[in-house]
């Protein structure tokens, strides 16, 4: 093929592309055409939160199943601190919040507010994990170690899973501001961006989840 | 080991079931079948003979009745599931004037730990039963999961460590029928079958017991020479020491075996593991 | 340094894998050599491997399933032959070698070969279908491809490099915990699905995307071709049910790596759960393989019967009621564990529900026969074949649905029987027919005629005398995963069964005949129109092979069906003298992500299996690494300028007028 040429992916791309489509149904002649990237990215990463969210289901789900199997050993109960659970949760909140306002001066193209935003929400999350770090430890040196029953495996797991979610979330994170410091906010960045947005923010759900189930339910008795 | 050749009332009327839905269903499928050649052949494209409906793609009255076809044939089939599961549940006890006979049954690597509690027994890769007794059984396993299997008594279940399984079976005639463990536990899962002798009433009665002032004596220790995995093992009778063994077993108070740990690649090696045989 | 792997993990003391791996290895070696001697290595690299076109990633998925069909096919010769030799002896492979291989063979056809079929059909197809340049995703759909081809590896090294799983294609605890395998045969089978269970995942999403977001104006959704209704479907269920595989084998890597007690007997560990989350996961992932074969039927159905599908909104609502259904049914899988009357009537009852929609697909595709005009080429005649074999197998299952039924046949040779059945007559006959019918599509001539319709009935007849004896085994109590027996009225049958085999090994060496034949004569059995089965949907309106952006102009549809109505509507020669508005194209650029990011895979997973945890690290960078370059790219798209695209379209479509109005005389 003769005469190909390759763009960089800002700017004049829009004047260039194909069939631009409404995409949404809302025609009343049916279909517009292809969806535009926007979309269509933000859609896809919503697919893949729900599955990542049935992954969960299947940890949430195990775990009510082996509540009551402490094999003599510690119920939840016995080894849960509430109190630590409540800073974790307004720590993980407060990320969101943060997040949010990273998410905005995107939209506005604010390059200092986008990684003061992006960087408090940073230090939110690794102090969310240094304390579930924390607890973690705590309860192997106390004797209640994963491997001393199936609740504190399920236990252990569930919570586990969210933590290393977590971690990936603020690679991810460090990765961005990377990205935009270099690159500034091209179209692509952009939508990268919102897929982290919706990641870290998935991630403050399943965390409601995580205390209500976990800590909440697994401390009455 | 013939299913079709059921023994006993379990067996007889899972066969009954079985036919009668395998009939309900092929009058469905096999005009279905008919029709498919039917339609292919006659509308061959070199058929000038039949017609030709280029843009015929709906009929409502052709799809109430395809949908209705199906449906009525699940409804029908759905009330014998339902009613043929609760008649025949492995847990419901068998009517009838007999009292029954408490059996219980273990699966070890490979081969099958069987208990009468009340006649003081124990056999291992043998059954004994007598004819028109109710049989119930309560199953377990010392090791990982196996399904205890007569076919020609009817329906199998399976058998899980820390667990108790209830079964119940009846044979109705005299003769010898064979068992196995019909789920997959590992290297000597083929060797897993057993003999069942059924023998008349008063003929188990003298077996019990003489079987009861066996030589061998089911112990603690000799429990843990049976335990260790090892295959194709021979029938053996046994005279039983302690009535709560298989409770000992279900509880976990004789903790579960380990299994065979030699002929396998990148075996971590640790101390003090049992190589089997 | 290299954790457990040693020079002892070799086999060398074993014949069969040792010959079975050399013949490997040096057929890999002379293809290198070739590839390399005769320069075609840049081609390979820039046009296949870092391929983001989803019609290359589509035929590289359907490479995978054939070659790997050749490794399960020759584990069930093995298995075939073991059985029809080990009465009242050993037969030739020993407990421990036969273990491995009926849980390769399991895990291997399922995982590695009728998923990739349907992937690769599905992903070279529905973009075309949906009149529209790739899926949602390309570089996924890379990624996602090659994560599964390290999936493939790794099961295929543990032949050479260690022991495979011995404990069936899903892994049952007790079993598998380390207690009682404590090799790393398990530990082979865990990582290698996790890893190509990220990538089945990749394509869930890729294509529940595209077939939702991204198709051509005027499709709405009851103007899909229903091979993208139940594409659709399909990938519904992959992102709904393969999340709970992942969680599930990440709960026994942890029993084994970790001593956590999910699974184990001792501290609580709950192997009821283990059954029931994997069949969560497991009854789903069926009706992932079998509703694309139920696609490629409808289209290939209407299409050789000249009328369009019968009864499609039917069809449409029967396939999502199959979706919903497939999740409410898993208890089927273990009636015999004891739950109890109610909860075994209930799953009965569901599971006989299913059987409905299916049942009236199959009269739909009966009724798209009924008033057409019938042509018996192979893909037709896979189809047939399809549908007789199906609603048997279909019926055993709603046989063993019935829970006293399920107690005498649970795990026997009858159940066996009746999933080969659904799996090969549904499955693997549509993939056939999706293969034989799109082949020209994909590379621009037909296959071989005559030697497809052997190859079908080889297949066909072999199937039957392969497995019918199996049902009649199973009412004789025989139960599944023997190594050897000693019940006489079981051998016969079991002869009979391997000679079956021996049928279908003639038929899938006359399917290699078939490809060979084909690209000898692909002048003469050249497709120059595009539409070689004067097809009904989009796909067939582009060249055979498709231009890299499929589409110059992407279409305007107002209808079902919307080729044939271009077709056979659009008659008025003044309007072909338009000259259509043509605007520049993107075309995603090619990218190694895919294949770097696997190979680090690969290494993980097999640092992972011998705890080479240094290994396990660098492999993990590694693939970091790989995924911050991709997005460091500054040069993500080709655009192709207006003229350009104007110049190779109306070439096309002179090309094809001409062929067109030679051949418009004959028709």
């Amino acid at each position: 093929m003769s005469a190909v040429t390759f763009t960089s992916a800002q700017g004049d791309a829009q004047a260039l592309r194909g069939l631009d489509g409404g995409g949404g149904s809302g025609s009343s002649r049916g279909w517009g055409g292809p969806a535009p990237k926007r979309i269509v990215t933000g859609y896809g990463f919503w697919i893949f939160i729900l599955s990542d969210m049935i992954m969960f289901a299947a940890f949430f789900a195990t775990y009510a199943v082996l509540l009551g199997q402490t094999a003599g050993g510690p119920s939840g109960h016995d080894l849960f601190n509430l109190r630590n659970v409540a800073i974790e949760t307004a720590l993980l909140l407060a990320s969101s919040f943060t997040c949010g306002l990273a998410s905005i001066a995107a939209d506005v193209r604010n390059k200092i507010w986008f990684q003061v935003a992006m960087a408090v929400t940073c230090a939110l999350g690794l102090g969310f994990l240094a304390i579930e770090g924390r607890e973690f430890a705590d309860l192997v040196a106390r004797g209640a170690g994963p491997t001393r029953s199936a609740f504190l495996s399920a236990f252990f797991t569930l919570v586990g899973c969210h933590g290393l979610h977590v971690s990936a979330g603020i690679l991810w994170l460090l990765t961005m501001m990377a990205q935009v410091f270099a690159k500034g906010f091209r179209e692509d960045i952009q939508r990268r961006i919102l897929c982290f947005a919706l990641f870290w923010h998935a991630l403050d759900i399943i965390w409601i989840a995580v205390f209500t189930v976990v800590y909440l339910l697994g401390s009455a008795k | 080991m013939n299913i079709l050749d059921p023994q006993g009332p379990i067996g007889i009327a899972e066969k009954t079931i079985l036919i009668d839905s395998l009939a309900i269903m092929l009058a469905i499928v096999l005009p279905t079948i008919v029709a498919i050649f039917a339609f292919a052949f006659w509308f061959r494209a070199s058929n000038a003979k039949a017609f030709y409906w280029p843009t015929w793609e709906y009929s409502g009255r052709i799809e109430l009745v395809v949908w209705a076809i199906p449906t009525l044939t699940v409804i029908l089939l759905g009330g014998v599931a339902w009613i043929g599961a609760h008649e025949l549940d492995p847990a419901k006890a068998i009517e009838g004037p007999e009292e029954p006979l408490r059996i219980q049954a273990v699966s070890l690597d490979w081969k099958w730990l069987f208990i009468y509690p009340d006649q003081k027994v124990a056999s291992i890769n043998t059954l004994t039963v007598p004819a028109g007794v109710p049989l119930q059984f309560e199953l377990t396993s010392a090791s990982v999961m196996n399904a205890f299997f007569i076919p020609q008594f009817g329906s199998m279940i399976y058998t899980m460590n820390g667990m108790t399984s209830r079964l119940n079976l009846q044979a109705d005639t005299p003769g010898t029928f064979r068992g196995l463990s019909a789920h997959f536990s590992g290297d000597g899962f083929a060797d897993m079958h057993f003999d069942v002798h059924v023998v008349p009433s008063e003929q188990f009665s003298k077996w019990a017991q003489d079987a009861s002032n066996a030589d061998k004596a089911l112990d603690a220790r000799s429990y843990d020479q049976i335990a260790s995995p090892s295959m194709k093992s021979e029938p053996a009778i046994y005279r039983l020491v302690d009535p709560d063994l298989f409770k000992s077993i279900v509880t976990q108070k004789l903790p579960p075996t380990k299994g065979m740990q030699a002929g396998v690649i990148g075996a971590a090696p640790k101390a003090g593991v049992a190589d089997a045989r | 340094m290299l954790g457990k792997l040693s020079w002892s993990a070799i086999p060398f003391d074993q014949p069969i894998p040792m010959i079975a791996s050399g013949v490997v290895a040096l057929a890999i070696l002379a293809i290198l050599a070739w590839v390399v001697v005769r320069g075609h290595l840049p081609y390979l690299w820039r046009e296949w491997i870092t391929s983001v076109d989803h019609k290359r990633i589509g035929v590289m998925y359907t490479l995978l399933a054939m070659v790997m069909l050749l490794r399960g096919f020759a584990d069930a010769i093995m298995m075939r032959l073991q059985q029809s030799l080990a009465f009242q002896g050993q037969g030739f492979l020993p407990p421990e070698h036969y273990n491995q291989i009926f849980s390769a063979h399991g895990t291997i056809m399922i995982f590695f070969v009728a998923m990739p079929f349907m992937i690769g059909l599905m992903n070279f197809v529905v973009p075309l279908q949906l009149g529209v340049r790739d899926v949602a995703f390309p570089t996924l759909n890379s990624v996602g491809f090659w994560l599964t081809c390290t999936g493939a590896l790794l099961v295929n090294i543990s032949l050479v490099v260690g022991e495979f799983a011995r404990t069936g294609w899903l892994p049952y605890p007790p079993l598998s915990e380390l207690a009682y395998s404590p090799g790393v045969g398990v530990d082979y089978y865990l990582w290698s699905l996790e890893i190509a269970g990220v990538g089945t995942l990749v394509a869930g999403i890729n294509l529940v995307t595209t077939v939702l977001k991204v198709r051509t104006k005027g499709m709405s959704y009851l103007r899909m071709p229903m091979f993208c209704w139940t594409t659709l479907a399909t990938n519904l269920l992959i992102v709904a049910a393969f999340p709970i595989l992942t969680a599930t084998l990440a709960m026994l890597l942890l029993d084994r790596y970790l001593g956590f007690h999910f699974f184990t007997n001792e501290a609580g560990g709950n192997v009821m759960m283990f059954m029931n989350l994997i069949w969560a996961w497991g009854h789903p992932e069926v009706y992932i393989l079998v509703l694309p074969a139920f696609g490629i039927f409808s289209e290939v159905i209407s299409t050789f019967s000249g009328k369009p599908l019968f009864g499609y909104r039917s069809m449409v609502a029967a396939t999502m009621a199959i979706c919903i259904l497939s999740f409410m049914v898993w208890l089927h899988h273990f009636f015999t564990m004891g739950a109890g009357a109610d909860v075994n009537a209930i799953f009965g009852i569901a599971t006989m529900i299913i059987a409905v929609p299916t049942g009236v697909k199959v009269f739909n595709w009966l009724f798209t026969m009924y008033g057409g005009k019938v042509r018996f080429q192979t893909p037709l005649l896979w189809s047939i074949g399809f549908m007789v074999t199906f609603i048997i197998g279909g019926m055993t299952g709603v046989l063993m649905a019935v829970p006293p039924v399920a107690f005498v046949l649970h795990n026997s040779l009858f159940l066996v029987a009746h999933f080969h059945n659904v799996i090969i007559g549904g499955v693997l006959f549509g993939a056939f027919a999706g293969y034989t019918y799109w082949f020209p599509k994909a590379f621009g001539f037909k296959l071989h005629e005559g030697l497809g319709r052997a190859a079908f009935w080889c297949w066909l007849v072999g199937f039957y005398v392969a497995f019918m004896p199996l049902y009649v085994l199973g009412l004789l109590g025989m139960t599944r995963r023997m190594q050897h027996y000693d019940v006489p009225q079981w051998h016969p049958w079991l002869i009979v069964a391997a000679c079956g085999a021996g049928l279908i090994f003639c038929g899938i060496m006359l399917q290699i005949a078939q490809l060979v034949v084909s690209i000898r004569q692909r002048e003469k059995l050249r497709d120059e129109t595009g539409d070689p089965w004067d097809g009904r949907s989009l796909e067939w309106a582009t060249a055979s092979p498709p231009l890299a952006f499929n589409f110059a102009i992407l279409p305007d549809v107002s209808g079902g069906d919307a080729y044939w109505a271009l077709k056979y509507r659009d008659t008025e020669p003044s309007k072909s003298d338009e000259k259509p508005d043509y605007e520049a194209i993107e075309i995603p650029r090619n990218s190694a992500t895919g294949f770097v990011c696997a190979f680090f895979a690969t290494l993980m997973g097999f640092a992972l299996i011998w705890h080479i945890w240094w290994l396990v690290a660098a492999g993990a960078v590694g693939a970091f690494a790989t995924f911050v370059v991709f997005a460091w790219r500054d040069h993500v798209e080709d655009i192709i300028p207006a003229d350009e695209v104007a110049r190779i379209d109306l070439g096309n479509q002179a090309r094809r007028r001409a062929v067109l109005g030679a051949g418009a005389a004959a028709r």
